[in-house]
């Protein structure tokens, strides 16, 4: 059923369908949407589930660490601090290989103090070892909400699905919410083959010396490759069962012969679908990067053969270094036999408007000689020397 | 089959060991020896979250385990929040297996507390095991903050202008009383028969309960291996390490000392308190300060009533004065 519905309360009700077992949280903005809703669910008797309210995000993570070992299907969700807060328990759960959905909600991590989106919060935690699949629009959040609990459990990985804070979470979109049948069918009860069971004991967390780490980390790599496979079967199972298409590892939207692509990742890719539409211009091939863990290395080099410029725009920066997403996307193009140039840009730091405006801007830039990496939506007139040159107080 | 032929099978059934000969730990390890009484009372139908730590660390050289449970090392400060998660996934599960949490003293005290406090407040039943060894002996022996006051550690040492740690025990069964849980107390590895009871009276109340085990370190508190059942036996023999039972907060039960010994006894046998035996003129100021915290315990808990305990701590397992028999 079509349906307007804020992000936060799609991404609920999406959850609550995967039937969660254990639901811990702690409420951080602009995440705490989607925990008031799904409290509200089991207020009201609509989800059966124990929902534990922790006192940080470290044990929110830690909660649903445990529940998931237990035999629980868990979930929980964060942003920001909270995200950095829960950093070592994500990699624990991670190097574990125990499956469980975290939702982020993209925000800035402080200083300076910032409760608004972008997304260096799950950029930052980008090597922690979970599958991360980033939602372009709220539509996506709930598909990928639910495939995100299928490929979980079937590749026995964390799965973080990453959705825009505001932007997306505090939106109203029409959207369409499956059925319980749907999602019941697509989904089967949750089983961890290596639970937590007083019949068959095992010992999970072990010490692991220096002979068998490098093993361990290898297989942990391994799974995350092999996830690739997961991810696109989901998505082309999900796509049978509600008969919405699903893009999983990069969506392309635009001309084939086109010879200039953008990349992004997450609610500005709308941004650059409706500004190409609004301002023409040369054939240009929009790409969004629905998956960065595991990287979508021979999805992305198709995607990009044949372009000769490819703007990558992120919501994040490396300080000292070059973007994020930018240097992977470079380092993953490099091997083709005509590799685009890659202009790598940051836009919509700390919540700054991704405005329609910033399509030609960009176009503009190819032509342009511009650093390795630049937020593009910088206003110089700001900075405090430029201040001091106009006579203003610092 | 007679009534004695039962009871002699009752009385020699071995009893379930959920942590297994062959581990790691030093000789003497009290630890090792409340981690496997521990268990002894629990049987086998438990998962167990442990924190980092020296109990960790020796059961759990992968690919050996020590260990005969369900058993989860994740973090070293998120015990009580792991458990927490297994006993809200058994809950929605609708099954019954006992929840237990393993911390030492810094993953109870100090880096685990805020999870602990939480775990606590939100009321899951977990019984959280406290090994409180006085420490960080997985590290190598640092302070924390149940080291005692004067104890020398590796980063309290004793020297010319210090006389080892300057603070004080943190009295962590307060702290844990004042979150009013149904069941605190206190245990010792010297009173073995009195700390399964404990365990088995945790395991049995709704919600949570928490147990603090006193645990020697010949390695840290610097004692003979040999030693390590009779310093614990003297520290609450001195009052120093009183065996108590809380319930929603209150005093409900304490092991009665029939014979006060001097903290001098129980000091003298440890190379943590040596700096204490000098002609140090600040040596004698520590030591009765230190007696001062027993006397201060004997008084507040009441540890010379005269109650029908049948459990004292002049022999707590052996001597039975009839009544109840509680091993």
């Amino acid at each position: 059923m079509r349906q307007a519905l804020e992000g936060s309360q799609a991404i609920a009700q999406a959850v609550a369908l995967c039937r969660p077992q254990v639901v811990a949280a702690y409420p951080i903005t602009p995440q705490t949407h989607i925990v008031e809703n799904l409290a509200r669910l089991v207020a009201d008797g609509k989800l059966g589930c124990e929902l534990v309210s922790v006192e940080s995000e470290f044990s929110a993570a830690s909660v649903a660490l445990g529940a998931a070992c237990a035999g629980s299907r868990a979930y929980t969700a964060s942003a920001s601090q909270g995200i950095l807060l829960m950093s070592e328990v994500l990699y624990n759960i991670a190097g574990l290989r125990v499956p469980l959905v975290l939702t982020c909600a993209n925000r800035a991590l402080s200083a300076p103090l910032s409760i608004w989106n972008d997304q260096q919060d799950s950029m930052a935690v980008r090597d922690a070892g979970w599958i991360q699949l980033y939602c372009a629009d709220n539509q996506e959040a709930v598909d990928i909400t639910i495939q995100a609990f299928r490929i979980a459990e079937r590749c026995e990985l964390p799965v973080m699905v990453c959705v825009d804070g505001f932007t997306l979470t505090h939106t109203l979109e029409p959207l369409e919410l499956p059925s319980q049948e749907i999602v019941d069918r697509f989904l089967p009860p949750y089983r961890f083959s290596r639970g937590l069971d007083p019949l068959a004991p095992l010992s999970m967390g072990t010490l692991v010396a220096p002979e068998y780490f490098t093993e361990a980390r290898h297989l942990h790599h391994e799974a995350l490759l092999a996830a690739r496979q997961e991810v696109e079967a989901a998505a082309a199972d999900w796509a049978a069962a509600c008969g919405r298409e699903q893009a999983p590892l990069v969506r392309v939207d635009g001309p084939p012969e086109a010879t200039i692509g953008m990349l992004t990742l997450g609610s500005v890719f709308g941004t650059l679908l409706d500004a190409r539409d609004q301002f023409g211009g040369p054939p240009v091939k929009l790409l969004h990067l629905g998956c960065f863990r595991p990287f979508p290395t021979e999805a992305l080099r198709a995607a990009c053969t044949g372009l000769e410029h490819l703007i990558v725009l992120e919501r994040a920066i490396s300080p000292g270094a070059d973007g994020i997403v930018g240097a992977e996307v470079r380092s993953a193009l490099m091997e083709l036999d005509h590799p685009p140039r890659v202009h790598n840009f940051a836009a919509g730091l700390g919540g700054r408007d991704v405005p329609l405006a910033i399509y030609p801007r960009l176009l503009d830039a190819i032509g342009k000689p511009h650093p390795r990496m630049s937020a593009i939506d910088l206003r110089p007139e700001l900075l405090p020397d430029k201040a001091h040159a106009a006579g203003e107080a610092p | 089959m007679t009534t004695r032929t039962l009871l002699d099978l009752r009385l020699n059934q071995p009893r379930f060991q959920g942590m297994e000969a062959g581990h790691r730990a030093c000789q003497g390890c009290g630890q090792a020896l409340a981690a496997r009484l521990v268990l002894e009372a629990t049987g086998p139908d438990v998962v167990v979250a442990n924190a980092t730590g020296c109990l960790e660390v020796f059961t759990t050289a992968w690919p050996d385990s020590a260990w005969r449970v369900a058993w989860l090392h994740s973090l070293f400060e998120n015990t009580a929040a792991v458990a927490a998660g297994m006993e809200a996934a058994l809950k929605a599960q609708g099954r019954n297996t006992k929840v237990l949490a393993f911390a030492g003293d810094g993953g109870t005290f100090d880096i685990g507390f805020q999870a602990l406090s939480g775990m606590l407040e939100r009321g899951h039943n977990v019984l959280f095991v406290c090994f409180d060894n006085e420490a960080y002996m997985n590290t190598g022996v640092q302070r924390s903050g149940s080291t005692p006051h004067a104890a020398a550690t590796t980063t309290s040492p004793a020297g010319v202008a210090r006389m080892g740690k300057r603070h004080l025990k943190k009295d962590i069964l307060s702290i844990i009383a004042a979150h009013h849980i149904p069941y605190a107390a206190t245990a010792s590895v010297a009173y073995p028969a009195d700390l399964r009871k404990k365990v088995r009276r945790g395991l049995q109340v709704d919600g949570p309960s928490f147990l603090q085990i006193h645990s020697p370190c010949p390695l840290g508190w610097a004692h003979g291996s040999e030693l390590s059942i009779e310093v614990a036996r003297l520290a609450v023999q001195t009052g120093l390490f009183p065996l108590i039972e809380l319930e929603r907060g209150a005093l409900t039960g304490a092991m009665h000392i029939r014979q006060i010994r001097p903290v001098t006894e129980y000091l003298k046998l440890q190379g943590r308190f040596r700096h204490l035996f000098t002609d140090d003129p600040r040596a004698r100021e520590e030591l009765a300060h230190l007696q001062a915290l027993a006397d201060h315990n004997i008084e507040i808990y009441d540890l010379l009533g005269n109650s029908p305990e049948a459990l004292d701590t002049e022999g707590a397992d052996t001597v039975r004065r009839g009544g109840l028999h509680s091993a």
